[in-house]
């Protein structure tokens, strides 16, 4: 009886202690995610023009892909200014996140690639280090060509590799915070 | 274990055996209990006790006392005689006390493994996992150098629970990178039951259960030990010390604390960053033991910090394409202490209530409150939020009651037992990443009962079976596009409570009602034969990550999804095991079978491009798999001396449903070890072991192309996530010798040399054998002072 009697009690304790805990119901915001990189704008000013390459992924590490525009072609034997700017567009209004990388230079590094025959990238800026960061950049274009433009935001890249700080990302290693892909024509 | 066997007298008539019980100061033991071949007795007022119709020939005695040394011998009755015992105090250390005895077994018709103190403290430096590798049937899955788990004939996480102390340890375990977080320097002893067979601990053990005991001391004198490990590689040590009373007017306690300091772990050719550990730990208890009950409280605090190797944080395919084509990882830096991200910081609090009643001298109710706090946080390398931010912030509550009744009738020993916890956890929303798990609030009651049944001392039956009920509600935010690409609606839109823009907000609840069951017996026969066959059933419900995964998991470079339809797995486990005992040699082969109905596990099923670029998906799936191996152990004693000992584990593992490989199975690994041990010369021991780990060829093909950029162009490459490394043979050689430093207390000095050739290897079952080679050649030296 004794038996019983305690097992009772403690059953009683329990349901107490869940029915107390169970009792938070009040609505729980979502997370205000900080440093996802939704959207990667290249702006390419040359020749008269200005192209703006956009890759948006506004679910972030959700299921759908990105969006990719190209604003237009490029010319043939041009000089372009470039630059490349990254943001948090899941917030309202959207992070910048371009400071931060510049703050952190050091620790980070933009790689542009793309065909040899669709022209050369030089990199225009220097972290405190004197190392590039590629947050600007220009870009000399040859002649008539098509192919792709992988733009990657390396984080914790080593700078000092061989090649690297000339924009080979080969040796870089590192992690990737961003990689997009833009479809270029160059007439 | 020692007895005194007083007085062996024979005289008058035929087949009755009797005599008196008395303690270490002459005086009566009423009630002690007496078994002898099938029959039993207890002893009356003046320790006296009689039994006839006992036959001739050699007969087993087993006499016992609440908290006395039982005695179990035999003895070749030939005739009417008078045979008085003499019980001592359970003087010694519980875990010491190897006695073939119910009591001290949590299945009876399991052939279980236990690790004593001595091979626990040889791994004062190391995890838990480590230690289990001692068992065969055990290896370890890692994820780097300092965070393991022990797999259990091929299986880990969730259907491997693991009980300290009388309580299952609730610290995330359904993580494959998340350790058991527990001190090792605070076990005792350690008991691995392969299988589910443990019901009194829950019915959820698909694949194994660990209990761990806590060191406990009854002796009547204060002593402690204090234990220092110095180790090369890692640069750092472990000090652990722990004080023990016994008996002080009934009252005992014990307090036991470590500490672990290690910088950068190095491989045979190059340090591996970031991967340091700390750890401050603490256990106590004091218990009262009175004449009809005993009482105790228990608490206990492991503290880790642990560093992920730096190369290991990847942020996209190509990455990860990079570090398995490089074979080298891509940060090497020099040896350093400091800890930076990635890393874990772990905190796990555990107090416990505990009340033993005897109701008598065969009847004992236990009642138990246990409460742990477990907060993990994940720190992860961020750009432009700093470092001191996690990435992952889980506290996870849980309080436990347990009421559980044991019977001792003649014959039959009857366990009966209700148990039911409440369990909180909270994801924090300001880590500015979404969680990999929700917050959720979860219940569970439980009612089992076992019956054991002793036809013969030969033979005995075990039969239980185990009712569990479960209730989880989680609250979590899903995007609309990740609701919409796992199809719930329409089957899931009830839990859909709010509409956050590109989120749902849901609050998902399940109910689970499972039925588990054990039936075995144990059968000796011929000549030291010893047979065990146990048949089990358990059932394990979807754990947090099965069902509520969805996102990118940066260590595996992989998108990882749960499926609010996974439905638990049930496991159907025979095993048997085989022991006989020669002179000189002692074998135990142990072949098993467990057929598992909806075995969850990650599969492959595509891609998804994200901004970071092109990930590979994997979802939780369910199949049919079918285990199957063997685990054999043999000792030879060679001479006086020298002695051998082999270890062999083999298990296959197979998706019977699509007739694959299933990923992630121990290959067969064979462990040879030759002991020399010479008393004379300070108790001299000398160890040489060979690891030798075989190439898993019995594995799933998961690799993927992936699109890579080449001269400017994007090429498709063949991503090679699947292949095992090659098979690896490691040596290893540790030595000890004893020394009396004064009256009461002696030192043990140890040395060991892990992996002495320094050989570079990768193993299959270690997470990051994408980025770095294993651990190096490692020199320890211990030195232990008993005093």
């Amino acid at each position: 009886m004794k038996t019983f009697k305690l097992t009772n009690k403690l059953f009683l304790s329990l349901f107490a202690v869940a029915l107390i805990s169970c009792s938070d119901d009040d609505t729980p915001a979502p997370v205000n995610e900080e440093e996802v990189i939704t959207t990667v704008r290249t702006t390419l000013v040359g020749g008269g023009q200005t192209i703006t390459l956009l890759s948006r992924d506004l679910d972030g590490d959700g299921p759908n892909s990105p969006v990719v525009t190209v604003s237009g072609n490029l010319t043939a034997g041009t000089t372009y200014t470039g630059s490349v700017e990254f943001f948090n567009e899941t917030v309202n209004p959207a992070d910048n996140i371009t400071t931060e990388v510049e703050e952190e230079g050091v620790d980070h590094q933009i790689f542009y690639q793309a065909p040899a025959s669709i022209g050369t990238f030089t990199y225009t800026d220097t972290d405190a280090n004197g190392k590039p960061i590629g947050l600007d950049f220009t870009l000399v274009t040859a002649s008539a060509a098509t192919g792709n433009l992988t733009v990657t935001l390396r984080h914790l890249p080593n700078k000092s590799a061989s090649g690297v700080s000339t924009g080979n990302i080969a040796n870089a290693g590192g992690a990737t915070d961003a990689q997009v892909t833009y479809p270029l024509v160059v007439n | 274990m020692f007895f005194c066997l007083l007085c062996f007298a024979s005289n008058y008539g035929q087949n009755t055996i009797s005599g008196k019980i008395v303690d270490e100061n002459e005086k009566p033991l009423e009630k002690s209990h007496i078994h002898i071949s099938s029959k039993s007795t207890v002893s009356n007022r003046n320790g006296v006790y009689s039994i006839n119709d006992i036959p001739y020939g050699p007969t087993k005695f087993l006499i016992s006392y609440v908290g006395y040394q039982s005695i179990d011998t035999i003895i070749t009755v030939t005739q009417n005689q008078v045979i008085n015992f003499k019980l001592r105090q359970k003087a010694e250390r519980l875990n010491e006390i190897v006695i073939k005895h119910k009591d001290n077994y949590y299945n009876n018709t399991v052939s279980e493994q236990k690790i004593k103190e001595a091979a626990i403290e040889k791994y004062s430096s190391q995890s838990l996992a480590n230690v289990l590798k001692e068992v065969s049937g055990v290896s370890i899955l890692k994820s780097g150098s300092t965070i393991a788990k022990p797999v259990i004939n091929g299986l880990h996480s969730s259907r491997v629970p693991i009980y300290n102390n009388n309580v299952k340890r609730e610290d995330q375990q359904w993580g494959v990178e998340h350790a058991p977080n527990f001190d090792i320097n605070s076990a005792g002893k350690i008991t691995v039951l392969k299988g589910a067979s443990g019901l009194q601990y829950g019915g959820d053990a698909i694949g194994g259960i660990v209990v761990i005991e806590p060191i406990s001391i009854k002796k009547d004198t204060l002593f402690g030990k204090a234990l220092t490990t110095l180790e090369s590689n890692g640069r750092g040590g472990t000090i652990s010390t722990s004080l023990h009373k016994g008996n002080f007017c009934d009252w005992s306690w014990n307090v036991q604390g470590s500490f672990k300091y290690y910088g950068d772990r190095q491989s045979p050719s190059y340090n591996l960053s970031n991967t340091g550990n700390r750890e401050a730990n603490f256990s106590g208890d004091i218990k009262y033991i009175g004449k009809k009950y005993d009482f105790s409280v228990f608490y206990s605090l492991y503290n880790a910090t642990i560093g992920i190797l730096s190369a290991s944080h990847i942020g996209n395919v190509n990455d990860l394409y990079n570090s398995i084509n490089n074979s080298i990882p891509y940060i090497v830096n020099d040896f350093d202490y400091s800890i930076k991200n990635p890393k874990q910081k772990v905190m796990h609090h555990l107090a416990k209530l505990n009340y033993n009643f005897n109701l008598n001298d065969n009847e004992v109710l236990g009642l138990q409150y246990s409460f742990q706090f477990n907060n993990r946080k994940e720190f992860d390398l961020r750009t432009g939020i700093q470092d001191s931010k996690p990435a992952l912030d889980l506290n996870l509550i849980t309080h436990t009651f347990n009421a559980d009744y044991k019977l001792v009738n003649g014959d039959w020993d009857y366990k009966l037992g209700v148990s039911s916890s409440f369990q909180n956890n909270t994801a924090s929303p300001n880590t500015g990443v979404r969680p990999l798990i929700p917050t959720y609030d979860k219940v569970d009651a439980a009612v089992y009962g076992i019956v054991d049944y002793h036809f013969s001392s030969d033979f005995s039956v075990e039969v239980g079976a185990r009712y569990d009920f479960s209730s989880i509600q989680a609250t979590k935010f899903y995007l609309k596009s990740r609701w919409d690409e796992r199809n719930y609606s329409p089957d899931y839109n009830d839990f859909i409570i709010g509409d956050f823009g590109n989120q749902w907000l849901t609050k998902p609840q399940f109910l689970f009602h499972n039925l588990s069951a054990s039936l075995g017996m144990q059968y000796s026969f011929g000549s030291d034969y010893d047979l065990y066959f146990n048949i089990s059933r358990a059932v394990r419900n979807p754990n947090p990550s099965e069902f509520f995964s969805d996102g990118l998991h940066h260590s595996s470079g992989m998108i990882e999804l749960g499926d609010l339809r996974i439905v638990s797995e049930k496991s159907n486990k025979i095993s048997t095991s085989l022991q006989k005992k020669w002179n000189n040699f002692a074998v135990n082969i142990g072949p098993f079978l467990n057929y598992i109905e909806d075995y969850i596990f990650l599969k492959p099923v595509g891609f998804e491009t994200t901004i970071r670029g092109a990930f590979p998906v994997w979802e939780f799936n369910q199949t049919n798999a079918v285990l199957t191996g063997v685990d054999f152990n043999s000792q030879w004693k060679i001479t006086k001396y020298f002695q051998h000992k082999l270890m062999i584990s083999f298990v296959n593992g197979a998706d019977i449903t699509n007739n694959e490989s299933l990923i992630d199975m121990p290959p067969l690994n064979i462990n040879n070890r030759i002991q020399f041990n010479k008393k004379e010369w300070s108790n001299l021991k000398l160890e040489l072991q060979s690891e030798i780990v075989f190439r898993q060829n019995q594995f799933p093909n998961n690799n993927f192309i992936s699109n890579i950029v080449v001269d400017g162009n994007l090429v498709p490459v063949e991503i090679d996530i699947s292949s095992p490394p090659q098979a690896y043979n490691l040596l290893h050689f540790s030595s000890d010798v004893n020394f009396k430093t004064s009256k009461n207390s002696f030192t043990t000095v140890g040395l060991s040399v892990f992996n002495i050739f320094n050989t570079k290897y990768r193993d299959y079952l270690n997470r990051q054998r994408f980025y770095a080679d294993d651990l190096g050649r490692n020199i320890q030296i211990q030195v232990k002072i008993n005093f």
